[in-house]
């Protein structure tokens, strides 16, 4: 087995232990930490299909968290109010069904990065990372001005959502289920780099004219990792919403981008497990550092700054080594 | 005689006061190459990027056996039948040698939009590859990463991946550019064999391998062809002797 396949084994094992054992010894905090890194890391597997295999340095991908956690909390309010979305010209009811918002939350997301694609995937380099700002700006200022779901102070949901079979105010179960979508994003992610839309989207990035040259599209590639990239993050969006239960417009902000950003730079851009190693890193800086002192982002930005300067393939970079040709 | 696979007819383009092409018309016969000589910005790349629709002419027409494609883009012309190799490699680098070759079965075949199938395990399209690989030398560095290659290596690729197309024909943009005499030699034997597959258009410094090779010259000074016609002919030619082959011919 290659060496970047056991360090991702023993990565994921790592997160399935540490829950376990939280609830072995009845550490429930723990246990929400560990749900945190599984749902962010999520979020990550998401913009890495952008960022990593199409080089779409997207700093608007907070849009599509947000987008997620408001089709989380508007189905979930409605629900716990009694009074329908809509009533004309059909009757459009709220939900606490898990399964239900997790594919509204994907589709919502997957429709706002095939506009925001559409538009910005014309540009490049600065420009298109100018341009998924604004569009995460202007989502950001919107949620906001809306009175009708909270406006900036969010809206909060009282019990979180159900999902058939389970009890999802379990903290162990509710990891379960975010662990187990994680493992699945991370098994999609896989089959689509090694397949021949990866094969072309990753040819793309390196060398655009070539692919224009054997007939395929640079644009429609790009267009289409777009939309799976964002309408993952859309899905960690719905996660993370119902972890807290409670969205705001925090969650659309650039410095949400930013952090999902960091997470893939942390642990290694393009990388299978990047992400994960990312997020967990990140959470457990939050975590041991934010409870020395409130300005632990200055130890992030060092950190931050080493890997750029130090170790360009990240945490999985230094540990694996150079990253392999898919085969 | 037999319909061209490829034309040019009166292609003009201007870039401020600049000529790049001026009335260019030129044709690619079945089996032949045509080699495009001329000294250095004559505007042979500006020609080049109008056949390959990376330029759109300000007047004038491209036929691709017989078929206006002029208003196509450089993916359609690719579909169409039209290999490309370019000046300056353009690969994907980090990718592997065969991965490479793939990503050209892939645009044969006109889609790359599978998503679970991996794309190694497609042996209709590891075959279209590894044959390309073959033909042009590389089959065993076909699990080297790219950027090992050597110079030589990488122009050889470029042709593989024109290759994987199956084109109807072949645009070289200086296949030999950069290379040593060994390489230049092979790639020159390489080209030889490839004309029975379709027709090449060949832009070329090496004089070597252009008289080897071409059974048609076109000689481009300042935008215009002022000479077109056999190796003898051209070799001949006192307008051609005077504007470009210099003292040394």
């Amino acid at each position: 087995m290659k060496r970047e396949t056991l360090i991702n084994a023993a990565l994921l094992l790592g997160l399935l232990l540490v829950p376990l054992w939280a609830y072995v010894t009845d550490e429930p905090f723990t246990i929400t930490l560990a749900t945190k890194v599984a749902i962010l890391a999520l979020a990550g597997v998401g913009l890495n299909i952008a960022l990593g295999l199409g080089g779409l340095v997207s700093l608007g991908h907070a849009a599509f968290f947000g987008i997620g956690g408001y089709a989380m909390g508007i189905l979930a309010s409605h629900a716990q109010s009694y009074t329908p979305l809509m009533e004309s010209p059909f009757l459009i009811e709220g939900t606490k069904s898990m399964p239900v918002i997790w594919v509204t939350a994907i589709l919502a997301s997957a429709l706002a990065a095939l506009v925001i694609g559409t538009l910005s995937l014309r540009t490049s380099g600065v420009y298109f990372i100018m341009i998924t700002l604004a569009f995460g700006q202007m989502l950001f200022f919107f949620a906001i001005s809306w009175p009708a779901y909270g406006g900036e102070d969010g809206l909060s949901i009282y019990v979180r959502n159900g999902f058939p079979g389970m009890n999802t105010l379990d903290p162990i179960q509710f990891f379960a289920l975010c662990f187990a979508l994680l493992l699945a994003a991370l098994w999609f992610s896989h089959r689509l780099a090694n397949a021949p839309f990866g094969l072309a989207l990753n040819a793309a990035r390196q060398s655009p004219a070539r692919v224009e040259t054997v007939g395929l599209s640079p644009f429609h590639l790009r267009l289409i990792a777009f939309i799976i990239s964002g309408a993952i993050t859309g899905l960690a969006g719905a996660l993370f919403a119902d972890l807290n239960r409670f969205v705001s417009p925090n969650m659309l902000s650039w410095q949400t981008s930013g952090e999902i950003m960091i997470f893939i730079i942390l642990g290694g851009v393009g990388r299978l497990c990047g992400p994960v190693a990312g997020a967990a890193l990140f959470i457990a800086l939050e975590h041991f550092l934010g409870g020395l002192s409130e300005f632990w982002h200055i130890w992030l930005g060092l950190l931050l700054l080493l890997v750029v300067l130090f170790a360009r393939g990240g945490l999985i970079g230094v540990l694996a080594g150079r990253q392999v040709a898919h085969d | 005689m037999t319909d061209p696979v490829l034309a040019t007819h009166n292609i003009s383009k201007q870039f401020g006061a600049l000529k790049a092409s001026d009335d260019i018309s030129l044709t690619l016969r079945p089996g032949e190459i045509h080699a495009i000589i001329g000294p250095n910005g004559a505007g042979k790349s500006t020609l080049i990027a109008q056949i390959c629709g990376t330029l759109a002419p300000d007047s004038g027409r491209v036929e691709l056996m017989g078929r206006d494609v002029t208003a196509l883009t450089t993916r359609a012309r690719a579909q169409a039948g039209l290999g490309r190799t370019f000046q300056i490699s353009a690969l994907a680098m980090e990718d592997t040698v065969l991965q490479n070759a793939l990503l050209g079965a892939l645009g044969a075949r006109g889609g790359a939009f599978a998503m679970f199938r991996r794309a190694l395990s497609d042996t209709n399209l590891r075959d279209v590859a590894m044959m390309a690989l073959e033909r042009v030398g590389l089959a065993d560095e076909a699990s080297m990463r790219t950027s090992d290659l050597s110079h030589g290596q990488r122009r050889q690729l470029e042709v593989a991946i024109a290759l994987t197309l199956n084109p109807k024909a072949f645009v070289m943009d200086e296949p030999m550019a950069g290379m040593g005499a060994e390489g230049s030699a092979k790639m020159t034997g390489l080209l030889d064999e490839l004309r029975k597959e379709a027709p090449i258009l060949l832009v070329e410094h090496d004089m070597d391998a252009v008289f080897a090779l071409a059974d048609r010259l076109s000689v481009l000074v300042y935008g215009r062809i002022i000479a077109t016609g056999s190796v003898s002919e051209i070799r001949a030619n006192k307008d051609v002797q005077q504007a470009y082959l210099g003292e040394d011919a």
